[in-house]
C-alpha cells in the first residue's frame, strides 16, 4: 500500500517535470520558429537527440532560452551562435566547414574523387591488356576459313 | 544451482571452442582427420552448450529470478512473459550471449551441410569460426556474465554482484527487477534485435570460407564463392530486415517522425550492409568472367570486421562517449579483436596475392564491368563517408581536444549525391551487357523508360508546383522514376521475349520467365524495393511539413491541407507499471472529418522516463503523424501537439516488403545452381548440318 503511494506521489511529481510549459500563443516566436532553431543543434547532456524533438529538463529549458531569445529580436544565426559560445562546438548538428572539422567534410568527397581517377586508370589498364590479346594472336585464326568465322558470328547472334 | 550449471555450460563450451579452432588447425596441418572431425563434433557440442545457457537465461527471465543480476536489470514484474523472454537481448550480458549463441548456429549449420563438399576448406573454417565464436563466450563469461548473481554484505550493506559467494555475504533476492528500457517495451523487440544479429553473426559463414581457401591456396577458385553465396544472401537478407523493421520501430517509438536519424548505432548497422551488398554485386564479376578475385576477398574481410565493429559499437556505447572505454573493459578488448583479424586477414590475402591472379580484360569501358566497379566505389564511398562520419566526434576529442558533434545534416549532404549515383547505377546498369555495350542498343532500351519518368516528372511538378518548388526533390523524383521503369522495362522485355518465343499470355510468361532466372528477376525486384524505399526516402525530405502548437479544447491547429481539434485529455495507469496522459484530437482534411487521434505520453514510473506514443493516420499518399508534446497542468484544457505530414512514408515500409521477397526469391535457386553446371549450348540438329557443308 505504502508502495502504491509512494510510486504515485512520484509520478505526480514526475508528471511536472515531464511536462513542457505551455506558453501562450501570442505571434513571434512561434513552436515552429524555436523548432527551426533547435533542429540545428544538440545540447550536450542527450546525445544522439537533436533539440527540437528532445524531452529532457534541459532541453525545455534550451528551447524557453531560444524562445528569449528570439523574440528579443536575435537572429536564427545569432540564437546559434550564443550557444556555441556558451557550451562549444558540440551544440551544432553540422560540423563547421572550417577549422579541424572540415576534415570530416573533405576527406570523404576526396577519396571519393581518388577513388574515380583510380577505377578510370585501372579500367584504361584492362582494355589496353585487352586490345594487346586481341592483336597478338593471328596465326591462329588462319586454321578456320573467313566464310565459316562470319557464318559462325551469324548463327551465334541469332541463338543470344 | 541451476545458474552454476549455466556457468559451467559457458566455461565448457568457451574451453571446446579453443580446442575446436585448435585441432581443426593442427588435423588439417599434420593431415590427420580424426583431428579435423572431433575439431568438428566439438563445435556442435558448443552449440548445445550455448543454447543450454540461453535456455536456463530465459528460464531464469520467464521466472522472475531477480537472484540473477542480470534479470534483476532488464525484467521486472510488470512485464508480460513475452516482453520478459525478449529481454533475452535487451541488456549486454544477455545479448553477447545471444550473439554467440546465434553464431555457433551458423557454424554448427554449415558444418552439417557443407562437410562432404568442402572438405578442404572446413578445417579452417572451423577455425575462423570457432576462433571468433571464442572471443564472444570468453567475452561473456569473463568481462559480462549473464550468470552472475546479487549477495548482500550484511557488514556494510552493500549489494555486490558476483558469480560465486563472497565471504561472509549472503544470497541477495531483490523483490522487483529494474525492467526493461521502456523504449524496448515493444513489440518490435522480438523482430529487429534478433534479425540484426543474424545478420551480423551470419556473415561469419563467408568471411570463414574466403579465410579457409586463402590458407589452401583455394582463393582463385570459385568454390568458397559459390557455397557461401546463399549463406551471404541470408546474412544480408536478415540485415536488411533488421534495418527495415529497426526504422519501423523508430518511426513508432522514437517520437521525432523519422525512420532514420544517422545515429551511430544505426550506421555500425548500416555499414556492413553497404559492403555486403558491394560484394553481392561484386563476386558475379568473378562467377562471370573471373576477374576481381582480390577485391572480393578485401570486401567479404570488410564486410566482416564492420559486423565485429557494430557489435562493439553497439555493446560498448564507446561513440556516443568517449568515456565509455573506463566503463566496460569490453571496449579494448573489441578494438584489438577487430584489428587483429582485420590486419590478420588483409596480410594472409598480401601473402596469397600469386593464388588469386586473374585476367582482368575488357572490351569496351562501356559495359557491365564498369557498371559493377563504379557501384563498388559509390558503396565503399557510402561506407567510409559513414564511417568517418561515425568516429569523428572521437578523433576531434583525442586530437584538438574539442568535442563535436556529427549530426544528420552531415549525412545527408555527404552520402545524399552517392545515393542518388547509386539510384541512377541501378536503373541502367543491368542494362549493360558483359565486355560491352553497343552505345546505340544502351540508347533505344532507355528511350521509353526515359520518356516516363519525364512525364512523371513533369506531372509531379505541375502538381505539387505551388507548394513545393524544389528542383532538388524533382530530380529526385526523376532519378526514381527512372530507376523504377528501366527495371520494370525489363521485366516486359523478358516477358515479351517469351510471348514471342513460347506463345505463352504475358503472365504466364512472366512468371516461367522469373522462375527460371529466380536470381536475376529476384534481383531485379530488389531494385524495385529499393527504388520503392528511395520514393519514400524524396518524399520524407523535401515534402515533409510539421508544425507544433498549443491550442485549448475546441481549437485547432493546422498544417496543410489538414486540421487536428482539440478535444480533451486523460490521464490513466496503464500496464506495465506507467501513467498514461491521452490526448483526444479530431483530424479534418480539408475541412472534412477523418478520424480520432489520440496521442499519447507514457511515463515509466520506476525508471522515471516518458516515452511519447504518437498518433498516425496512415494513408499510401501521406502519414499525418501526431505528438503530444505537453499540457497545460492545471485544468488541463491546453496541450501542444507537434503534427508531421509525412509524404510517400509508407513506400518506405513497402519498399522493404518488396526487397525482402526479391532477397528470397534470388536465394531460392538450388535447382537454377545445377542446371547451370550442366548448361551447354545446343545447336539446333539442322543449323549443325548447315554449318558443316560450309
Amino acid at each position: 500500500m505504502t508502495r502504491k503511494i509512494v510510486l504515485s506521489l512520484l509520478a505526480i511529481a514526475a508528471s511536472f517535470m515531464a511536462v513542457a510549459v505551455v506558453y501562450a500563443q501570442s505571434g513571434y516566436p512561434t513552436d515552429d520558429d524555436v523548432n527551426r532553431v533547435a533542429k540545428q543543434l544538440y545540447c550536450p547532456v542527450c546525445p544522439n537527440t537533436p533539440l527540437d524533438v528532445c524531452e529532457t529538463k534541459a532541453c525545455q529549458d534550451w528551447r524557453a532560452d531560444i524562445r528569449d531569445k528570439l523574440a528579443a529580436g536575435w537572429t536564427d544565426d545569432q540564437v546559434i551562435e550564443y550557444f556555441v559560445q556558451r557550451y562549444g562546438e558540440r551544440v551544432l548538428a553540422e560540423p563547421r566547414r572550417s577549422g579541424f572539422t572540415s576534415f570530416v567534410w573533405f576527406l570523404p568527397i576526396v577519396s571519393v574523387a581518388i577513388g574515380l581517377v583510380v577505377l578510370a586508370q585501372i579500367l584504361r589498364g584492362w582494355k589496353a591488356k585487352r586490345r594487346a590479346a586481341v592483336a597478338a594472336p593471328t596465326a591462329q585464326a588462319d586454321d578456320i576459313p573467313p566464310e565459316v568465322l562470319q557464318r559462325l558470328e551469324k548463327e551465334l547472334k541469332k541463338i543470344s | 544451482m541451476l545458474y552454476d550449471l549455466g556457468y559451467f555450460a559457458l566455461l565448457i563450451a568457451f574451453i571446446l571452442a579453443v580446442y575446436s579452432a585448435a585441432a581443426g588447425v593442427f588435423g588439417a596441418q599434420t593431415k590427420r582427420l580424426q583431428f579435423v572431425e572431433s575439431a568438428r563434433n566439438a563445435a556442435l557440442v558448443v552449440f548445445v552448450l550455448l543454447t543450454l545457457c540461453v535456455l536456463i537465461v530465459i528460464y531464469g527471465l520467464a521466472m522472475l529470478d531477480f537472484n540473477v543480476a542480470y534479470v534483476a536489470d532488464v525484467s521486472s514484474r510488470a512485464m508480460s512473459l513475452f516482453l520478459r523472454v525478449t529481454a533475452l537481448w535487451g541488456g549486454q550480458q544477455g545479448s553477447l550471449l545471444f550473439w554467440a549463441w546465434m553464431m555457433s548456429g551458423f557454424a554448427a549449420a554449415v558444418m552439417i551441410r557443407k562437410w562432404r563438399r568442402d572438405r578442404e576448406l572446413m578445417p579452417y573454417v572451423i577455425f575462423v569460426t570457432m576462433g571468433t565464436l571464442a572471443f564472444f563466450i570468453g567475452l561473456t563469461l569473463f568481462i559480462s556474465n549473464p550468470f552472475a548473481r546479487l549477495w548482500h554484505d550484511p557488514l556494510t550493506d552493500e549489494i555486490v554482484t558476483a558469480l560465486w559467494p563472497p565471504k561472509g555475504m549472503m544470497v541477495f533476492t531483490p523483490q522487483d527487477g529494474q525492467g526493461l528500457n521502456p523504449l524496448l517495451r515493444h513489440f518490435g523487440m522480438i523482430g529487429h534485435p534478433p534479425t540484426t544479429y543474424v545478420g551480423f553473426t551470419g556473415f561469419v559463414i563467408p568471411f570463414a570460407f574466403a579465410i579457409a581457401a586463402l590458407i589452401t591456396g583455394k582463393a582463385g577458385e570459385d568454390e568458397w564463392i559459390r557455397t557461401t553465396r546463399r549463406w551471404t544472401l541470408v546474412a544480408w537478407l536478415f540485415l536488411s530486415i533488421g534495418l527495415v523493421l529497426g526504422g519501423r520501430w523508430a518511426y513508432d517509438v522514437l517520437g521525432w517522425g523519422g525512420y532514420w536519424g544517422w545515429d551511430p548505432i544505426e550506421n555500425a548497422m548500416l555499414m556492413p550492409w553497404l559492403t555486403g551488398t558491394a560484394f553481392l554485386h561484386s563476386v558475379m564479376i568473378q562467377e562471370k568472367r573471373g576477374m576481381l578475385k582480390v577485391w572480393n576477398i578485401v570486401l567479404i574481410i570488410l564486410t566482416y570486421s564492420l559486423s565485429i565493429f557494430g557489435t562493439f559499437i553497439t555493446r560498448t556505447g564507446v561513440v556516443g562517449s568517449v568515456h565509455a572505454f573506463s566503463k566496460s573493459a569490453m571496449g579494448p578488448s573489441f578494438l584489438i579483436f577487430v584489428a587483429v583479424t582485420f590486419l590478420g586477414s588483409l596480410a594472409l590475402m598480401f601473402k596469397r596475392l600469386d593464388t588469386l591472379k586473374s585476367d582482368h580484360e575488357l572490351d569496351s569501358l562501356l559495359s557491365r564491368e564498369s557498371a559493377f566497379l563504379l557501384q563498388n566505389l559509390l558503396f565503399l564511398g557510402i561506407t567510409f563517408a559513414v564511417f568517418w562520419g561515425t568516429i569523428f566526434p572521437m578523433i576531434s576529442e583525442l586530437v584538438t581536444g574539442t568535442k563535436i558533434t556529427v549530426g544528420p545534416p552531415f549525412f545527408k549532404q555527404v552520402t545524399g549525391p552517392l545515393f542518388a549515383a547509386l539510384v541512377l547505377l541501378m536503373g541502367i546498369g543491368p542494362l549493360f551487357a558483359w565486355r560491352k555495350q553497343a552505345t546505340a542498343k544502351l540508347g533505344k532500351s532507355l528511350l521509353i523508360p526515359f520518356a516516363g519518368s519525364a512525364i512523371v516528372t513533369i506531372i509531379a511538378a505541375f502538381a505539387h508546383w505551388p507548394r513545393h518548388p524544389f528542383p532538388l526533390a524533382l530530380f529526385g523524383l526523376w532519378l526514381v522514376s527512372l530507376a523504377a521503369l528501366t527495371t520494370l522495362f525489363e521485366f516486359w522485355r523478358g516477358a515479351r521475349a517469351r510471348m514471342q518465343s513460347q506463345g505463352e499470355n504475358f503472365f504466364v510468361a512472366l512468371g516461367h520467365l522469373m522462375w527460371r532466372n529466380r536470381r536475376r528477376y529476384g534481383g531485379y525486384i530488389i531494385h524495385l524495393g529499393v527504388a520503392m524505399m528511395a520514393l519514400g526516402v524524396v518524399g520524407d525530405e523535401f515534402f515533409k511539413a510539421e508544425t507544433q502548437g498549443t491550442v485549448g479544447v475546441g481549437e485547432s491547429l493546422a498544417v496543410e491541407n489538414y486540421t487536428l481539434r482539440f478535444n480533451g485529455l486523460r490521464q490513466y495507469p496503464g500496464s506495465d507499471g506507467r501513467e498514461i496522459v491521452e490526448a483526444s484530437a479530431s483530424l479534418y482534411r480539408d475541412g472534412e472529418f477523418v478520424m480520432t487521434l489520440k496521442p499519447r505520453r507514457d511515463f515509466f514510473v520506476t525508471q522515471q522516463q516518458p516515452v511519447t506514443v504518437p498518433a498516425v493516420y496512415s494513408t499510401p499518399g501521406a502519414d499525418v503523424y501526431v505528438l503530444l508534446v505537453g499540457w497545460e497542468d492545471i485544468g488541463r484544457d491546453a496541450s501542444t501537439f507537434k503534427i508531421y505530414v509525412n509524404p510517400l512514408i509508407n513506400w518506405v515500409w513497402a519498399g522493404g516488403i518488396t526487397f525482402i521477397i526479391g532477397t528470397l526469391i534470388a536465394a531460392w535457386s538450388s535447382l537454377d545452381d545445377k542446371r547451370a553446371a550442366s548448361y551447354v549450348i545446343q545447336p539446333v540438329v539442322g543449323q549443325a548440318a548447315s554449318l558443316s557443308k560450309v
